[in-house]
This record gives structure tokens, C-alpha cells and sequence, in this order.
């Protein structure tokens, strides 16, 4: 298992150093600044040192030297600072454009995928893959660019400077410093179960909280407000006994990490001053000493928060890279017709199809539809009327038999084209953040203002736009904002109205909208239905009664076929349904 | 801020013992510069062996007592964070429950989650940074620097002069990026915009084959984050370089100045050691103090979100009369259709008030807080015990809104609206509600098994009562068909049914507790004719006394009713039968035509 996890990382780590390499002259740029801000900030204790060597007690300071020394700390401490700006730039830049360049493939897959996969898929997770991850993944890198590098090269040279200074001192600080490690590590080790833990309960408690908040009227309504107190203080305690465990063990990372420190800094005092004493110390090397002593341990501690946050942010863009790889939809074939003005015959062949393939949906169905016709689906709830929208629009490819229209498989006439040829509108009213032009003129964005308010006015949208504050040019928020569900359906109509495709899908279109306007809008309809092919799902019977062809589905079969007058003639299930609207 | 803190009353003696002992663990800190001094001094100058070992002795035991300090000093500051946030969630949890209706709208939903959950650990690390942090920082700072104070004047002027230098350069760089950091937050969020919308929208799209022009407006958007965030990283990146060059040539000038009074016999070389390794440790102090701000405005401004929720009042005052049901006993039993017509119902156990009208609507309106056109006005309805009321209008015609004053969600702010001869106003909330079923549009499952959702109607509700109720909300199919029958789990939002099934369930689930008054709010959209009719078929004949309000758009729904009530924007344009409101009521007969042509006619 922690093998599996191991080999993951390692390929993500991979994946994720294609995309790092592309700013592969930043990364050099950056490597080489780093190795020269770790190497200033380590030289300047020697001279920091060797300065204080020439103030040895009253009347022995050696001014000359002195300002000679401070001189050269002058320009060497402006000299890093310089080097650590560009560096830190570097970092940035990598950093940032990676994640832009990450989220930009994630984009472009989300354009691309089946609608298999988004309708299987939460939005928030993908968005939290897109968003939360990518973000959390940059915070990782940049840590691991600044402080990775950097923290193993001042390892590395503060062992060589001091090496170089003294072996003895050298040998008591590398001894000492594992100690530290060893204390981190048990803590962390001790940690990680309470804040497993706590996090556990923290979200069982975000889940109670979301569902009762998030219905908190129907909670009142029957009054189970105290039910749901008690199952919270219950849960709210355990998370009081976690929190506080996690809180404070996690806590003592610092303390403990610190007095280890301080074990070291008296293990260098101790040694250096004796040295001193024998003279083959001075108290100006015994100070610099003292100070990589400080430097020496934060770098360790430092590293080991920077491997968890390089993992973690492994781990997050592992789940961005998966929806990167993620299986795009078939391409178009590269010699797909492209279907120009459609006359709009349609035919469905023995068509199969299913969501999941033990529980077959879609059994052999057949149907020819003639340009211009109008069908209307009908039946209960979940009978497959939606689906059967899916397959026109080729949301979802057929699994046998095959959909033609002008008489070419939908599958050889590419995706563009053949939706481009229908007019949809949905029962589910989505709408972008945007202007309502924006919103409207989507299918056909060189519209004229003309054109534009004719179709609003067509569609009776027109009277409300214009008391907006700012008419058409009113920005709605995400998925229409403030917008009641019957103004955003008027939009969604007006929005097909201006595009008048050869062929219309209209799922419910008029269900939110109330009964006075729909009767308008159903002479509008009716108007743009003329010589175009239309398939209308509608709960509401009296709305398809002028069908040419009425399918009346059942659990994916057609059941009845036929027109009005005939279904309630063979006086079947059309008939029964029908009826019921007007029993009791 | 205030109204929050008073919670943190129960935690007095940890808010004070935890900054007191990191003080201390501070003030051994700040001992260890000038013990380092003394060995240089004593030890090394006077060759004292001995001395060198008792010193490193002393500082060890500076670093022990320091983590003694510190570790009281979490464990406290621990206790008093997390039992504060404890007590905060509880009682806002316990706070929304009190609040009525026009709140929550106020409120909001995602606001109300969002303040529970993020926010209060917002200010839990916010307490706890604070009474750990907040008086060490400022305290090594210039603990340091009155240290150096007492080893010369001359030399600690230096500090005076750079630590105001050094807090100008990091509060400096932080006040600068906090507004960028919130331009980048934005950006972030156009993107996040984006994206949701290309996940929501993906059919929409995609009709439209609009992939193309979506890619170029996310790029453009993601363009402009990346601007932003190099441009602040090379802003927030000048913080360690400038830092850096002010402490160190602050050292520069330190060993200089030193070196001047060493040299005029002033002070020893182990001070001027001393000195310098002052200087180094006011830059780690002022950068966690730096981050600390950070956290803590963040906090405050969490709790002070907080403390607006907390405040927010109720708006309705609680009634005395408890709500005495005046359901008949015999109400499990059938009664036929006829005996439940206006006037026939047994009324003998009903209170005098209420021998005739039982539920009565008295020049009754409602204007939501923050809306200046009333949502209903001047409307005036008898209901008689046991009828079954329709209600129908067009969207937004306020047929919610009218039912929803009868459990008293909201108050009437106009006329009244009277039970049993008694205004809602006078009962307790509980009693009323516990004695009316109502089904809302939205059908909402909670979490847990099948039983136990039923059983938010009536918690002893039998075995046998619940398949009753289900028969009569035509879900007993959709129980039997999982395997695990009235036990089968739900799961959070109701996930795992269809929305015809959700909304059978929780019309079961109003049934459940057997209401005086049943209110169905446009409870049967999701079910398709058939259904719909069985289901308001087997309500009619469920009990005798049940007094039964149907919202519906469909006529077919309510034409049976013993009064239906045509609302049209918040007014009643019509009230009477079926057939009284075809001849009367010309919004009436526009909707049933609508629905039905000719045939209605």
C-alpha cells in the first residue's frame, strides 16, 4: 500500500516536472540565485566574526581593519538581498505559471469530456480540483522551490563553513541536532491521529450542520430543533475533546523543537569557549559558530514541513492531473460531415442505450420522423423522455442501432454542426453570468439589436428586460442571479428564438413560467414550430395535444404511438393518463 | 467582536495564565545573549574553566524552565481556544433554531453555514495565536532592546532606530499586499466562476457549440489571475531581501559603534557578542508579529460576523395558549366523500368559536421585511373544519405565502389570521406546528433511514401508522422497492431517491403525525396525473376532520376542492367552486382553459 502511494507520487512528481520544465530558464535562473543568497548569508557570520576579532578590549581595536571588514559586509549583505529578490521572482513566476498552465489543460478537458463524466461528477468537486487543489498545489511548490533548495544548500555549507572553522564544534552540532528530529517526528507521529480525528468529527459535524441549516425551515416546521440540538452538542463535545488534543500536542512542536535548539547553542558555547581558552578558537569565530548554531537547526525544521507540504501538494495535483488525463469524448472523424441547414428528417434505428449497463433503458426503438413534424413524448416521471434528448443532441452516443438525420449516422456528422442545428430549450434554465444580450445572442452572436429585441418581443421577455435597471444591458449573476425561474425560462426561449435552427428540442420549456404568459408564448411556439422538426416533452397535456406524432413512453419503451385523437380512441395508457387530469 | 468574547468568561483564569507563562519562557530568552556575554568575558578572557561549565549549565536550565513555560502556556491558551469555539457554535446552532423565518431569509443559507463552520475556526486559531503570541512578540522586541539599553546607551540607539525601521518595512509590505491579496481573491473567484458555470451549464454550452469561445474567456480570466499573482509575489518577495539588509547593516553599524566603545574601555567584546545577537532576534519577533496581525484581523473580522449573527432578533414573540387538537377520534377511520361537504362535519368536540369557521383568514397581509410591495394583501377566507381548500395562481402570485401564515412561518402584517376562533400569534409555536402537516415545494430528506424521516411527524409513531401514511401518500411502492424496506438509509439532501419520490415521502411524512390541518404547497409537481390523483383521492378519504389546503398550479389538483382561492400579485381575484369561479372569475377561467381548451368550456 505505502508502496503503491510511493510509486503514485513518483509518477505525479513526474507528470508535474513536465510542466515545471517548460520554465526550465527560470528553474536555472533560480537555482543559481538561490545557491548565491545561501552562500552570502553564510559568509557574512564569518566576517561578522572576523570584525569582532579586531575589538578585542580597551585600546586594542583595530579600526582600519574593522572598517575594511564592514565594508566588504556592506556590499556582500546588498549584494544577497538582490540575489534573494530575483530569486524570490523566480519562484513566483514558476510557481504561478505552472498552476495557470495546469489550470488551463483542466479547462480545456472540461470542454472536452462526455457528458457521461460531468453528469457522474458533483460540479464542486471538479471545481475544487480546478480551484482548491490548483491553489494549494502552488502554495506547496513555491514552498518547496524557496525552501527546499535553499534550506538543504545552508545544510550543506553551514556544515562546510564550519568544518572549515573548527571539527570538534562541527561534530558536537551534528550529533545534537538528530535529537530534534526525533522529537518533531514523535509529535508529528502523536498528531497525526488527533487531527485525523478531529478533522473526522469536524466534518461530521459540517454535514449535520449543513443539512439542518440548509433546510432549517422544514426542521422549524416540525419542530425538531431540539432533536437536532442534542445530536449537535453531542457531536460539538466530541469535537471539543479531539480540537483540544490535536490543538495542543500539535502545539508543542515549537517548544520542543526550540529547546533542542537551545541544547545546541550551549553544546557550541560550551566546546567553543573551552577551545577558546587553549586559543585555538578566537571569540570572533566562537561567535560566528554561535550563529550557524541558530542557522543550522531552523533549516532542519523547516525541511521536514516542507516534505508534508510538498507531499500534500502532490496529493493535489495528483487529483488535477487525473481530470487532466481524464478520457476526452471521441473526437469528431476527421472526414465527419458537416450538416449545413438541415431538412430535418430524423430517424431512429433500433436504438439501445443505457446509462449503466445492468439496467438497460432504451430497448430497440424505432422511429421515423418526416421534416417538419412535430413529436411529443409523454409518459410518467423517469420513463426516459430526457434521455431521449440526450441521444438527439448526442450528449451520449447510442450503445446499438443508430440515429440519422438527413439520413447520415449523427456520429459521422460532426458534434458542431449537428447540434448547431437544434434549438433547445431545457427544463433546467441555465443561464451565464453576463449581460442579458450576452445571454440571449449566445447561439448567434452577430445578432443585430433588431434582430435581438424582435425575438425577445417574440418570446415576451422584452416587457420585463426593459424593467431592468439597464435592459438588455443588465448583468445577471451566475445561473441568473435575482432573476425569477420563470424570467430566466422567458430568456432561455428568447435565446432559441434568435438562432430558429431547423429542428427545436423543448424539454418542459414552458414549465415555470405561469399559465396567462405561457398561452402567449405557446402561439409563439406554435409560430416557430412551422416547417421545423420538434421533439416537445411536456408533463402538461394540453400542450402536446397538436402533435403530429405522440410517443407514449413507459420505462424506456414507446409504448403507444400515435395522434391525439387516435391514442384516446385505442383508450390505452395515453388515454388513462390523459383522463386523470380531469378526475379526482 | 464584544458579543462574541463574552463566551471566553468561562476561560478568565486560562486567558491570564497563558500569556503570563510565555512571558516568562520570553524573559529566559532573554537571558541566554547575556550569558554568552559572560562566558566570552569571564570564562574565555579569565581562562575559568569551571565557570565556562557552570554558565552552559545556567543556559540549559534557561532553555528547561523556558519549556516548562511554554508548554503551561499552550496547554492553557488550548483549553481557553478550543472550549470558546465549542461554546460559540453551540450556541449559534441554538440561535438559528430560535430564529423565525423572515431571519433565516434574511440570513441565508450558505451565510449561516459558513459563519458556524469556517468562521468560528477562524477565531479559534485567532484566540489561540492571540494568547500566545500577541504579548511575546511586542515583548522580546523591545525587551531586546531595553536590554541593550543596560548594556550601552550609545549603542542602543542603533535599536532605536531600527526597529521602527524594520516595523515600517514589514507592516509596510504587509499593508501594501493585503488589498492585492483581495484583488487576487477576486480574480480567483471570476475563474472559480467560470469554471462552475461550464460544469453547470455544460449542455447549454455545448448546444450552442460555444467550447471555444468559453476556453478564450477562461484563458483570458486565468491570464489576468497569473498577472496578478506575479505581480504581488514580487511585491510580498521584497520583504526578506529588505528585512534582511536593514538587520544586518544595522549589525554592521552595531560592531562599529562597539567597536568605538570597546575601544574607549566602555563596554567588552562579550557585549558587543551580546549586542549583535539582540539584534537577530527582533527580526524573527517582528515578522511572526507581522503574521500574527494577519490572522487576528481575519479573526476579528470572523467574529464579528459572528457577533452580527448572534444579534440578529427574532422578529416573532412566542404565544401562551397551547393548541388543543380537535381531531375526532374516530378520524382513522374512512368517511365517505359526501359526509365532509361544508357544514356536514362533526364539529361536536370543537371549541364554540370554532362550530362554524374553524380557520379564518381576517383582512389578512404580508409585506416581507426589506420588500416594499406587499406580497398579500386584504385577504379575507372562513374555512370550515374539515374542508379541503384549493389555492391557484399564476408564479410569484403569493400562494405560498398565503399558507404559509397559517403555521404562523411568518406574521401577518396586516388583519389576522385565526384558528379555533384564537389568532396564531396567541399559541405556542410548538403546539400549532406540531398539528400541522405541511409539505414544502422543495422535498427535503434528512439523513438516516426511511423511518426515521417519517418519524420527524411523530417520533412513537407504530409500524403500522407509518405504512398507513405511506399507503396514503402513494409511496408505499417506493419503500418497498429497496431492499432494505422503511430501514433503507437516506442519504444527506435525500441523494438516493427520484424527486417524485422525495416528494411522496415527505407528504408521508406530513401525514405521519396525523395534523389537524394538512397543507400540500405545490406538493405534486414532481408526480404525474395518475398519481396525483390517487394520492389526493386517498387523502380525502384518510380521516374525517382533517382540514386539507392543496397549492397547486394545476386545476386538475384543486377542482375539487370545497373553495378554492384565486390569488393574483398578492390578491384574492376569486373564491368559490369550480363551477361558481368558470362563470365568475375570468383569471380562473383563463387558467383552466390554458390547461384544458375546449373541454373545460
Amino acid at each position: 500500500m505505502a508502496k503503491k502511494k510511493a510509486g503514485l507520487e513518483k509518477e505525479t512528481l513526474g507528470k508535474v516536472l513536465r510542466y515545471v520544465r517548460r520554465h526550465g530558464v527560470w528553474l536555472a535562473v533560480s537555482v543559481v540565485m538561490a545557491a548565491l543568497s545561501v552562500a552570502g548569508a553564510l559568509y557574512l557570520p564569518v566576517l561578522t566574526g572576523q570584525a569582532v576579532d579586531c575589538i578585542i578590549r580597551a585600546g586594542e581595536v583595530d579600526f582600519a581593519a574593522i572598517k575594511d571588514i564592514l565594508r566588504q559586509m556592506g556590499l556582500l549583505i546588498l549584494l544577497t538581498a538582490v540575489v534573494q529578490w530575483v530569486m524570490n521572482v523566480c519562484n513566483n513566476r514558476i510557481t504561478y505559471d505552472v498552476v495557470r498552465d495546469l489550470r488551463e489543460d483542466a479547462f480545456r478537458k472540461i470542454e472536452a469530456l462526455p457528458l457521461k463524466y460531468l453528469d457522474s461528477h458533483q460540479p464542486g468537486e471538479i471545481v475544487s480540483r480546478v480551484i482548491a487543489d490548483a491553489d494549494q498545489f502552488a502554495d506547496g511548490l513555491l514552498m518547496g522551490f524557496t525552501q527546499l533548495f535553499t534550506g538543504i544548500l545552508t545544510i550543506a555549507g553551514t556544515l562546510g563553513f564550519m568544518l572549515s572553522v573548527n571539527l570538534w564544534i562541527t561534530l558536537v552540532v551534528v550529533l545534537v541536532t538528530p535529537v530534534s528530529f526525533l522529537v518533531a517526528g514523535f509529535i508529528a507521529k502523536r498528531t497525526y491521529k488527533m487531527f485525523r480525528l478531529q478533522s473526522e468529527t469536524r466534518g461530521e459535524q459540517t454535514a449535520l450542520i449543513e443539512e439542518v441549516i440548509g433546510s432549517q425551515k422544514v426542521v422549524q416546521a416540525f419542530g425538531h430543533g431540539s432533536t437536532e440540538q442534542d445530536k449537535f452538542d453531542e457531536i460539538n463535545g466530541k469535537l471539543q475533546k479531539y480540537s483540544m488534543q490535536a490543538v495542543f500536542f500539535s502545539s508543542l512542536t515549537n517548544p520542543c523543537t526550540r529547546f533542542v535548539n537551545s541544547l545546541v547553542y550551549t553544546g557550541v558555547a560550551l566546546t567553543g569557549a573551552i577551545l577558546a581558552i587553549s586559543g585555538s578558537l578566537s571569540v570572533g569565530q566562537l561567535t560566528c559558530l554561535l550563529s550557524y548554531a541558530n542557522q543550522y537547526t531552523k533549516p532542519f525544521n523547516e525541511i521536514s514541513g516542507v516534505v508534508t507540504e510538498l507531499q500534500n501538494a502532490l496529493a493535489c495535483a495528483g487529483r488535477l492531473i487525473e481530470l487532466i488525463e481524464e478520457e476526452p469524448q471521441k473526437p469528431d472523424e476527421p472526414d465527419a460531415r458537416v450538416l449545413t441547414e438541415a431538412s430535418g428528417q430524423v430517424s431512429l434505428d433500433h436504438v439501445d442505450f443505457s446509462y449503466v449497463p445492468e439496467r438497460p433503458l432504451i430497448e430497440d426503438f424505432s422511429l421515423e420522423v418526416r421534416p417538419g413534424q412535430r413529436v411529443a413524448l409523454v409518459g410518467p416521471t423517469g420513463c426516459g423522455k430526457t434521455t431521449m434528448i440526450n441521444l438527439l443532441m448526442r450528449f451520449y452516443d447510442v450503445d446499438g442501432g443508430a440515429i440519422r438525420v438527413d439520413g447520415t449516422d449523427i456520429r459521422h456528422i460532426t458534434r458542431k454542426s449537428l447540434r448547431g442545428n437544434y434549438g433547445m430549450v431545457l427544463q433546467d434554465t441555465w443561464l451565464k453570468a453576463g449581460t442579458i444580450r450576452e445571454n440571449i445572442c449566445m447561439g448567434r452572436p452577430e445578432a443585430t439589436e433588431k434582430e435581438m429585441i424582435e425575438a425577445a418581443k417574440e418570446s415576451h421577455a422584452h416587457g420585463f428586460i426593459l424593467r431592468l435597471p439597464k435592459a438588455y444591458d443588465t448583468v445577471i449573476g451566475e445561473d441568473g442571479g435575482s432573476l425569477s425561474q420563470g424570467q430566466k425560462q422567458l430568456l432561455c426561449i428568447t435565446r432559441v428564438m434568435l438562432c430558429l435552427p431547423p429542428m427545436l428540442i423543448l424539454d418542459e420549456a414552458t414549465s415555470s413560467i405561469d399559465t396567462r404568459t405561457e398561452i402567449r408564448i405557446q402561439k409563439a411556439f406554435a409560430r416557430m414550430m412551422r416547417g421545423r422538426t420538434s421533439f416537445i416533452v411536456a408533463h402538461r397535456l394540453s400542450t402536446i395535444r397538436e402533435a403530429d406524432v405522440i410517443l407514449v413512453m413507459k420505462d424506456g419503451h414507446i409504448v403507444e404511438q400515435g395522434s391525439h385523437e387516435q391514442l384516446l380512441a385505442q383508450n390505452g395508457f395515453y388515454a388513462e393518463l390523459y383522463n386523470s387530469q380531469f378526475s379526482a | 467582536m464584544k458579543k462574541i468574547l463574552v463566551y471566553l468568561k468561562s476561560y478568565k483564569k486560562e486567558c491570564v495564565l497563558a500569556p503570563l507563562f510565555k512571558l516568562l519562557e520570553a524573559t529566559f530568552e532573554l537571558f541566554v545573549p547575556l550569558v554568552v556575554a559572560a562566558i566570552v568575558d569571564t570564562g574565555i578572557t579569565g581562562g575559568d574553566r569551571g565557570y565556562i561549565l557552570r554558565m552552559c549549565c545556567v543556559m540549559i536550565l534557561l532553555g528547561v524552565i523556558g519549556l516548562a513555560c511554554s508548554v503551561t502556556a499552550q496547554y492553557f491558551s488550548a483549553r481557553a481556544a478550543v472550549g470558546f469555539s465549542t461554546r460559540l457554535r453551540r450556541e449559534l446552532f441554538a440561535h438559528i433554531q430560535s430564529l423565525s423565518f423572515t431571519e433565516l431569509d434574511q440570513a441565508g443559507t450558505s451565510t449561516m453555514i459558513t459563519r458556524m463552520t469556517n468562521d468560528v475556526n477562524q477565531v479559534q486559531s485567532g484566540v489561540n495565536l492571540v494568547l500566545r503570541l500577541f504579548m511575546r512578540s511586542p515583548f522580546i522586541v523591545f525587551g531586546a532592546m531595553v536590554m541593550a539599553f543596560t548594556i550601552d546607551v550609545k549603542a542602543a540607539m542603533i535599536f532605536v532606530v531600527t526597529i521602527p525601521l524594520l516595523s515600517v518595512v514589514v507592516f509596510g509590505v504587509m499593508l501594501i499586499s493585503i488589498p492585492l491579496y483581495r484583488r487576487v481573491q477576486n480574480a480567483l473567484d471570476l475563474v472559480l466562476g467560470k469554471t462552475r458555470e461550464n460544469l453547470t451549464g455544460a449542455r447549454v454550452i455545448r448546444a450552442f457549440h460555444r467550447e471555444d469561445e468559453e476556453i478564450d474567456d477562461f484563458e483570458r480570466r486565468n491570464v489576468a489571475l497569473n498577472g496578478l499573482q506575479r505581480f504581488v509575489g514580487k511585491l510580498s518577495g521584497l520583504m526578506n531581501p529588505l528585512t534582511f539588509v536593514i538587520i544586518n547593516m544595522a549589525i554592521v553599524v552595531l560592531i562599529y559603534v562597539g567597536g568605538v566603545q570597546v575601544d574607549t574601555g566602555v563596554i567588552t567584546q562579550g557585549e558587543v557578542v551580546a549586542l549583535a545577537n539582540y539584534m537577530s532576534q527582533i527580526l524573527v519577533e517582528l515578522v511572526k508579529l507581522a503574521n500574527l496581525i494577519i490572522t487576528v484581523t481575519k479573526a476579528v473580522a470572523c467574529g464579528n460576523r459572528i457577533g452580527q449573527m448572534l444579534e440578529i432578533q427574532s422578529s416573532q414573540e412566542d404565544g401562551k395558549e397551547a393548541f388543543v387538537s380537535q381531531m375526532r377520534q374516530t378520524a382513522r377511520e374512512k368517511v365517505p366523500v359526501s359526509k365532509k361537504r361544508p357544514g356536514s362535519g362533526d364539529t361536536s368536540s370543537a371549541g364554540q368559536d370554532s362550530r362554524e369557521d374553524y380557520i379564518v383568514f381576517d383582512h389578512a397581509g404580508l409585506m416581507y421585511a426589506g420588500s416594499s410591495v406587499p406580497a398579500l394583501t386584504d385577504l379575507n377566507l372562513r374555512v370550515k373544519r374539515g374542508q379541503t381548500i384549493g389555492v391557484i395562481g399564476g408564479t410569484g402570485s403569493g400562494k405560498s405565502s398565503f399558507v404559509h401564515l397559517i403555521p404562523r412561518f411568518y406574521d401577518t402584517t396586516a388583519g389576522a389570521v385565526r384558528i379555533g376562533g384564537r389568532d396564531v400569534k396567541d399559541y405556542r409555536m410548538e403546539g400549532l406546528r406540531r398539528h400541522i402537516g405541511i409539505v414544502m415545494q422543495k422535498a427535503v430528506l434528512f439523513h438516516g433511514s426511511i423511518r426515521e424521516n417519517l418519524q420527524w411527524g411523530n417520533e412513537n409513531a407504530t409500524e403500522e401508522e407509518l405504512w398507513t401514511a405511506l399507503d396514503t401518500a402513494q409511496a408505499r411502492n417506493v419503500v418497498e422497492g429497496k431492499t432494505l424496506g422503511l430501514d433503507e438509509p437516506v442519504g444527506q439532501g435525500g441523494g438516493n431517491f427520484s424527486g417524485g419520490q422525495r416528494q411522496r415521502l415527505t407528504i408521508a411524512r406530513a401525514l405521519v403525525r396525523r395534523p389537524d390541518i394538512l397543507i400540500l404547497d405545490d406538493s405534486a409537481s414532481a408526480l404525474d396525473y395518475a398519481t396525483d390523483a390517487a394520492l389526493r383521492k386517498a387523502i380525502r378519504n384518510m380521516s374525517g376532520d382533517m382540514t386539507v389546503f392543496i397549492v397547486s398550479q394545476r386545476t386538475s389538483s384543486i377542482r375539487y376542492a370545497d373553495q378554492i382561492v384565486v390569488l393574483d400579485e398578492g390578491k384574492m381575484v376569486g373564491l368559490g367552486t369550480h363551477e361558481e369561479l368558470l362563470e365568475s372569475c375570468h383569471v380562473y377561467r383563463e387558467i383552466y382553459e390554458s390547461q384544458y381548451r375546449k373541454e373545460g368550456a
